[in-house]
């Protein structure tokens, strides 16, 4: 499947930008995201390239705009969801819940 | 952390993957001491230290390198450096006449038994990009300028085959051992973005940080 992940060769995205003693993360989430991810993807409910499909299989957009790790969070939710093992609806009440808690 | 401007600001994010995590616990899918330990073992154990123990045994016992060459997961296993990730290595060697880089141009395919986790310009739009088109001038990005005559092989990772680079021996390494050998093999040298420092350049580094 041809997408805006397959960039080889493509012009105009400018230098690469190195960033000197860099962290392995940029923010708790990510932590979280990625040991989420890597976890989820040992119940065997998917595979490698089953998870890099529904992190590729979207609009061009989308996946330029999201930073890394939001790719693997965006991935993730679209498999559990396939899965039957939890829906966009519950992430979007679980956050107001959380975002209430926390006000 | 990310090049470009979000529609939804990062606050957001972070309650969205808090909340997923809250989910995911409740089900019984995920036991976040476990995540813990996943994140512990990518940030504190698994790392280019593993891989340039790799380098340095190959460039101190010929026979190693000829096991490393012939079939790297198996040398890569001697260190116990095995799983996810690295499942199926390839090892490919710089010479005088051969520098070779790796990238995943689709994703960020990455030998993570030896690496560890990828930097974030490995997995970012311009070097996926333009490394298979412009090899050369993204090595100068990284201030790196080889010989005209130099040979570039750029390796585009996959799902299953993640590659190590056998950086060059710096000059003056001669009288070294292995511990002090891999003190000279960085991160870079190992994607090919980069060379294993020389004994000089190493001690200025250490001087440096300290």
């Amino acid at each position: 499947m041809n997408g805006a992940h397959d960039m080889g060769g493509m012009d105009g995205f400018g230098p690469v930008e190195i960033e000197k003693n860099e962290p392995l993360f940029h923010a708790e989430w990510e932590r979280r995201a990625f040991a989420m991810t890597v976890a989820m993807g040992a119940h065997g409910h998917w595979n490698i390239d089953v998870s890099r499909f529904m992190r590729e299989n979207r609009d061009p957009l989308g996946y330029l705009e999201d930073s890394y790790y939001e790719r693997w969070l965006y991935g993730l939710e679209v498999l559990l969801e396939r899965n039957d093992l939890v829906t966009r609806d519950e992430i979007a009440a679980r956050m107001r819940a959380l975002a209430e808690d926390g006000s | 952390m990310s090049q470009h401007d979000h529609s939804t600001p990062p606050s957001d994010t972070a309650l969205r993957v808090k909340a997923l995590e809250s989910l995911l616990v409740e089900k019984g899918l995920v036991d976040p001491a476990a995540l813990d330990v996943l994140i512990d073992t990518y940030e504190n154990k698994v790392g280019p230290r593993n891989g340039a123990a790799v380098v340095a045994r190959a460039w101190s016992d010929p026979a190693y390198k000829v096991r490393l060459m012939d079939d790297a997961t198996a040398a890569i296993a001697e260190f116990g450096y095995t799983g996810r990730q690295g499942e199926h290595m390839v090892a490919v060697e710089n010479t005088a006449q051969v520098h070779n880089m790796v990238v995943c141009t689709l994703c960020s395919c990455y030998p993570w038994t030896v690496l560890g986790l990828p930097p974030v310009w490995y997995k970012a739009s311009p070097y996926r990009a333009r490394v298979v088109k412009e090899p050369r001038a993204v090595l100068a990005d990284f201030g790196v300028t080889l010989p005209e005559d130099v040979e570039m092989r750029v390796w585009d990772s996959t799902a299953e085959i993640r590659y190590l680079v056998l950086p060059r021996r710096p000059e003056g390494s001669e009288d070294l051992g292995e511990a002090e050998l891999a003190a000279l093999v960085t991160r870079d040298s190992m994607i090919g973005t980069g060379l294993a420092l020389t004994p000089g350049a190493a001690r200025a580094e250490t001087e440096a940080a300290e």
